[in-house]
C-alpha cells in the first residue's frame, strides 16, 4: 500500500493514487495524521499546498503527516515528491536546494524529456541509467537551485537524479537539474509529473517507471 | 425630486422601474429593499432585454438531464454518469482589473458547476482584445492569461481549450468568457430550489466583505466608462478558499446532508438566496448579523449585496445541522446558520431579528419588466476598416508565388491566427488525467473520462467579425464551427452552451445584432439537433467609442466512442491530403479582407442540411480511423488550414486545388485564403480516402504531405514557402509578447 498526502490545496493527489494503483494499492494520507502504519512507500504530490501563498511548500513542511514523513524517511523508507512535493521536501530540508519562480516568472506546463542519471534511488531502480523520459512539468516555482560550492558538492556525491535533456530545461533551473535524492537516495523529489506519464492515451507511460521503483525499493523493507 | 427620491437611479433602475418598484410593495421601498431590487433587476440577473429571445432557443433533447434556469446544464452520457457545463462572462471586470477580473470569472464558472455535485474537469476560454499594436491590449491579455491561470491552476482543474482574437473594437472593452465541464453521477446532480420551511439557510465558504458591492449593475449592465474608478467593484479570488470549498460541497452532497445548493456570483445573497426560494416556492428569511464578516462595520444592504467570491449557499435539515458543519471544519472552510426557509413567499431581511426588509420572492425575483428590442439594421458598416498597409514589395508586382506566399506568412503571423502556445502553456491541461488531447493537438480538447468510461471532447467557438458582417449567418458558422471541431476530433454534439457578449441592446444596431444573432443560433442548433442547455448574456459592453463587434460565443460538449481513435492535427509523410464539405470560400469578413481594409457587411448564405451531412461524415470518418488528420478550415482559409496541418505533423505539403476553383467557380486567392463554414482538410493514406470518396463523401484528392516545402497553387495564385518560415510565422506570438514589455 502505497500513501499519498492530501494536504489542503493538493491539486494531483487522485492522479497519484491512480498512478500508484498502476502497481500497488494505494490511498490517500490525509494532512493531519501523525502516523504512516505500514505503508510501503510515501508520495508527496503536486498541488498548491495550504495555497501557497507564502513560499510553494513553506507551510505544507509543518503539518502532522509532514512529521511522520520525516520519521519514515529517517527509517530508510522510499519517498516521492512530485513537484509541489519536491518544493515541501526542500523546505522541511529532507532535499537540498531551494526551487525559485520561473526564470521565465510564468506559470510553464509543457511536456519535456528528462534524464536518469542515477538508478540506485527509490524512484528509480526499475531505470536504466541514460533512459530518457517524456513526462510533463506544470509549475510556477521549479527552478532549482544550490550555491555554487554547494552545487559542486552534490554533483560530486551524484545526488542528482534527474536532469532536463538539453535544450528541454523549462525554467532556468542550474545545471538542469530536474530532480533531487537524499543521501541514502531513499527520498527523492523531482519537478516533471510522472504521474502524469502513465499511459500512452494521455500522452506517454514513462513515468510508470517511477512508480515500479518505488515498490521494488520498498519490497525489502517489508521482508 | 429629491436626492432620496433619485437614489434609484445612481442604482441603474429606471423611473418606470421604481414606479413598479412601489406598485408591487404598496409603498417606496426602503434603503435596503432599493439596492436588492436595483441588482436583481439589473440586465445581469434580469436579463430584461435578452430573455424574451431566448425563448427562441431550443432546449429539449434525449439527452438533456438539466435544462436553461438551472446553475449550468446537463447531459447524460450513459451509465448514469452526467456532464455538466456552463460558459459565462466576466468581460467588464476583466477590463477594469484583468488579473484578478479573469481569475475570479474562472471561480465564478467553477461554483455554478459543482453547485450541481459536479466535480469540475476542464475549463476553456474565449478571450478578445483589442489589436496587439497596442500597449492596452497587451497588458490586458497578458494579465488575463496570467489571472485564468492562476486561479485554474492552484485550484487543479486543467485549463484544456479555448481561443483569443484581437480586433479594434475590442479595445475599450476586453471579453473573458469561461466555460466550465464537470463531471457527476447523473442521480446525484443536486437543484438549486429551497424547500422545507424551517430548513437552515447556510452560508459556507470565505467571510463577507465590501468587494464587489454593485458589480452586477455598476459594472456589468452599464456601459463601460471611467473603468479605474469602478475597480472597486471588482472582487479578488482566493482559490485555495475555493478549492477547500469545493471538496467539502462535493463531500456534503456525496454524503446526501444538503438538501439544495446554490453558488454566490452576481449580486450575492440577495441573487442566490431570492432564486433559490424562488424556485422553491417558498420564503427565506436571512439574518446580516449572523453573517461572518471581513469588515465590522457593514450595512445591511452591503452584506446582502456583496460579491465576496468564494461562498455557496445551502439548505439544510435542522437534524444534518451538526454533521455538516463538522465537515466544514474538516475542510477549514467556513460554515455559518444565517437564516431558514419559511412558509412565507417572502424574502425577510432582519437584523439581529428585528425586520428591516421584506418583499414577496416573485416581486425581487420575477417581478421586472421584460423589454422589447426595437432594432434596426444600420444603414453601413459600423465598426471603420484598418488603413491598408503599404507594400512590401517596392519592387513592383512580385510574381505570383511570392505575393500568395507572403500573405499565407502574414496570415500565420496575425494574433487572431498564430498558434496561442504562449497562453496555453501557461495553464495546467493535464490535472486530473482526462487529458487525450491538449491543446492544438486538434481542433477540439478530447479527455477521457476513466471515472465513467466515456470519452468527451470540448471546443468553444465565436468570430466577432463575421457577426458583425452578418449576424445571422455569422451566428450560425460559429455553431457549425463549433460542430465542425468536434467532428475532427472524432465526437458528435450533445449539447451546447452559449454566451451572448453584445453592446448596448438599448441602442436600435445592437438590438438588431441581438435579434438576428439569437434567431441564428436557434435555427443553427435546431437543424444540427443539439439543445442549447444553458448560457450567458453580456450587454452594455461597449464605450464611448461604439460597441464591439457583436460575439456569440458557443461551447459544446460531444461525446467519442473510442478515445484511441481520437483524431489529430498532424500530417504524416506520405499521407494523401483531400478538401471535402460544401465549403463555398469567400473574401467577405475574412482575415485577409481585415488586413486589407475591405470589411463590409455581408456574408455568403449557408445550406444548413448539406453542412449537417459533411460534418457527420467527417466524425464517421476520424472514428473510423480511415483519417490520419482532419482540420476545420476557418480563420485565414484553406491555405491556413493546410499550413496548421504540415507545421503540426513537421512536414511539407504539396497541394493543387485547381480542381475546386473549378468546382467552386472563385479565384485562385479567394480559393486560398476564402473563408465560410463547411470545409475540412483531412489526410491520410490514399486507399483510404478514395474509400471514403466512393461512400459518398463529397470529397476531392488536392495533393500530398511530404518534403521540407508548403506548395499550394490554385489558378492563378501559387504558393511555395519552406515549412520551417511558416512555422516560425505561426510560432511568433510567444516572441512578439516578450519583445515589448508589459508596463
Amino acid at each position: 500500500m502505497i500513501g499519498v498526502l492530501q494536504f489542503p490545496g493538493s491539486c494531483d493527489e487522485r492522479d497519484a493514487v491512480l498512478a500508484c494503483e498502476r502497481v500497488d494499492e494505494a490511498r490517500l494520507v490525509w494532512h493531519r495524521e501523525a502516523e504512516l502504519g505500514d505503508l510501503a512507500a510515501v508520495v508527496i504530490p503536486g498541488g498548491f499546498s495550504y495555497g501557497d501563498y507564502l513560499r510553494a511548500g513553506a507551510i505544507a513542511r509543518f503539518a502532522p503527516a509532514m512529521e511522520a514523513v520525516r520519521e519514515f524517511a529517517a527509517a530508510g523508507r522510499p519517498v516521492l515528491g512530485i513537484c509541489n512535493g519536491f518544493q515541501v521536501l526542500c523546505e522541511a530540508g529532507l532535499l537540498p536546494g531551494a526551487l525559485l519562480p520561473n526564470a521565465g516568472l510564468r506559470f510553464v506546463c509543457r511536456q519535456v524529456e528528462v534524464e536518469v542519471e542515477r538508478t540506485d534511488t527509490a524512484a528509480t531502480a526499475a531505470c536504466q541509467r541514460g533512459d530518457r523520459l517524456s513526462i510533463p512539468v506544470k509549475h510556477l516555482s521549479g527552478r532549482w537551485f544550490a550555491p555554487p560550492q554547494a552545487l559542486a558538492e552534490l554533483e560530486e556525491s551524484g545526488r542528482i537524479v534527474f536532469r532536463y535533456a538539453a535544450g528541454e530545461n523549462p525554467n532556468g533551473s542550474v545545471a538542469d537539474v530536474a530532480g533531487m535524492a537524499n543521501e541514502r537516495g531513499n527520498v527523492v523529489g523531482l519537478m516533471p509529473h510522472p504521474e502524469h506519464a502513465v499511459d500512452p492515451l494521455t500522452g506517454s507511460a514513462d513515468g510508470l517507471k517511477l512508480f515500479e521503483s518505488l515498490v521494488r525499493s520498498a519490497a525489502p523493507a517489508a521482508v | 425630486m429629491t436626492v432620496s427620491e433619485t437614489r434609484h437611479r445612481e442604482l441603474g433602475l429606471t423611473d418606470a422601474e421604481f414606479e413598479r418598484i412601489v406598485t408591487l410593495l404598496g409603498r417606496a421601498p426602503n434603503d435596503v429593499e432599493l439596492a436588492m431590487f436595483s441588482l436583481l433587476w439589473s440586465e445581469h440577473c434580469a436579463y430584461k432585454h435578452s430573455r424574451k429571445l431566448l425563448r427562441r432557443l431550443p432546449t429539449e433533447g434525449a439527452r438533456v438531464l438539466l435544462g436553461p434556469g438551472e446553475n449550468a446544464g446537463a447531459v447524460s452520457i450513459g451509465d448514469g454518469w452526467a456532464v455538466a457545463f456552463k460558459v459565462e462572462s466576466h468581460n467588464h471586470p476583466s477590463a477594469v482589473e484583468p488579473f484578478q477580473g479573469a481569475a475570479t470569472g474562472v471561480g465564478g464558472i467553477l461554483r455554478d458547476v459543482f453547485a450541481l455535485g459536479a466535480r469540475p474537469i476542464a475549463v476553456l476560454d474565449s478571450l478578445r482584445f483589442g489589436e496587439l499594436e497596442s500597449e492596452r491590449s497587451r497588458y490586458l491579455f497578458d494579465r488575463v492569461v496570467a489571472g485564468i491561470g492562476h486561479y485554474g491552476n492552484s485550484i487543479g482543474v486543467p485549463t484544456v481549450g479555448g481561443e483569443v482574437y484581437f480586433e479594434a473594437p475590442y479595445e475599450h472593452n476586453c471579453l473573458v468568457n469561461a466555460m466550465c465541464v464537470g463531471l457527476a453521477r447523473a442521480e446525484a446532480t443536486i437543484r438549486s430550489a429551497a424547500a422545507g420551511p424551517g430548513n437552515a439557510i447556510v452560508l459556507m465558504g470565505a467571510s463577507t466583505g465590501r468587494d464587489g458591492i454593485g458589480g452586477a449593475s455598476v459594472l456589468a449592465s452599464a456601459e463601460l466608462e471611467h473603468g479605474e474608478e469602478k475597480r472597486p467593484s471588482v472582487q479578488i479570488g482566493d482559490p485555495f478558499e475555493e478549492a477547500k470549498l469545493l471538496e467539502c460541497c462535493l463531500e456534503l452532497l456525496d454524503r446526501g446532508l444538503l438538501v439544495a445548493l446554490q453558488d454566490l456570483g452576481a449580486a450575492g445573497l440577495t441573487s442566490s438566496a431570492g432564486e433559490m426560494a424562488s424556485k422553491g416556492g417558498v420564503g427565506i428569511d436571512i439574518d446580516v448579523e449572523r453573517v461572518p464578516l471581513r469588515e465590522a462595520d457593514m450595512e445591511p444592504f452591503e452584506v446582502m449585496v456583496s460579491e465576496s467570491q468564494e461562498r455557496m449557499l445551502a439548505v439544510v435539515e435542522p437534524q444534518r445541522l451538526d454533521e455538516v458543519i463538522a465537515l466544514c471544519e474538516r475542510w477549514e472552510t467556513g460554515a455559518a446558520v444565517i437564516g431558514e426557509v419559511t412558509g412565507s413567499g417572502d424574502f425577510r431581511v432582519l437584523r439581529d431579528g428585528e425586520v428591516i426588509g421584506e418583499m414577496p420572492v416573485g416581486a425581487l425575483v420575477d417581478g421586472c419588466p421584460l423589454y422589447d428590442l426595437a432594432p434596426a439594421e444600420p444603414e453601413s458598416w459600423i465598426y471603420g476598416n484598418r488603413e491598408p498597409e503599404p507594400t512590401t514589395d517596392p519592387g513592383g508586382a512580385g510574381s505570383g508565388a511570392e505575393e500568395a506566399g507572403a500573405t499565407l506568412l502574414a496570415l500565420l503571423a496575425s494574433p487572431s491566427i498564430a498558434s496561442k502556445r504562449w497562453a496555453f502553456e501557461q495553464y495546467d491541461s493535464v490535472v486530473l488525467s482526462h487529458t487525450v488531447r491538449r491543446p492544438e493537438a486538434v481542433d477540439a480538447a478530447v479527455l477521457h473520462l476513466h471515472e465513467a468510461d466515456a470519452t468527451i471532447a470540448v471546443a468553444i467557438d465565436g468570430n466577432g467579425r463575421r457577426v458583425a458582417c452578418e449576424p445571422y449567418a455569422g451566428t450560425i458558422e460559429a455553431v457549425l464551427e463549433c460542430a465542425q471541431n468536434l467532428a475532427c476530433s472524432g465526437a458528435e454534439p450533445l449539447g451546447l452552451t452559449n454566451c451572448l457578449n453584445f453592446g448596448n441592446p438599448e441602442k436600435p444596431h445592437v438590438a438588431w445584432q441581438l435579434d438576428r444573432s439569437t434567431q441564428g443560433l436557434a435555427d443553427a442548433c435546431a437543424a444540427l439537433g443539439v439543445p442549447v442547455v444553458g448560457g450567458n448574456v453580456s450587454l452594455y459592453n461597449e464605450t464611448e467609442e461604439g460597441p464591439i463587434y457583436p460575439t456569440p460565443v458557443v461551447g459544446m460538449v460531444g461525446e467519442l466512442p473510442d478515445p484511441t481513435r481520437a483524431g489529430g492535427l498532424a500530417a504524416g509523410d506520405g499521407d494523401a491530403i483531400a478538401v471535402c464539405g460544401p465549403f463555398s470560400p469567400s473574401l467577405a469578413g475574412s482575415e485577409l479582407a481585415k488586413i486589407r481594409g475591405e470589411l463590409g457587411p455581408g456574408l455568403p448564405s449557408l445550406p444548413i442540411a448539406a453542412l449537417s451531412a459533411a460534418i457527420a461524415l467527417v466524425r464517421d470518418a476520424v472514428r473510423s480511423g480511415l483519417t490520419t488528420a482532419a482540420h476545420d478550415v476557418s480563420d485565414g482559409g484553406l491555405a491556413c488550414a493546410l499550413a496548421e496541418m504540415a507545421i503540426a505533423g513537421e512536414i511539407g505539403l504539396e497541394v493543387d486545388l485547381d480542381p475546386l476553383v473549378e468546382l467552386r467557380g472563385c479565384s485562385g486567392e479567394t480559393c486560398l485564403f476564402g473563408e465560410g463554414a463547411g470545409g475540412f482538410v483531412l489526410a491520410g493514406s490514399r486507399a483510404s480516402l478514395e474509400a471514403l470518396a466512393d461512400a459518398g463523401i463529397d470529397l476531392v484528392l488536392v495533393g500530398a504531405a511530404g518534403g521540407d516545402r508548403i506548395v499550394i497553387s490554385a489558378a492563378e495564385a501559387e504558393i511555395a514557402v519552406a515549412l520551417a518560415d511558416a512555422a516560425r510565422a505561426w510560432r511568433s506570438l510567444g516572441e512578439r509578447l516578450e519583445a515589448v514589455p508589459v508596463p
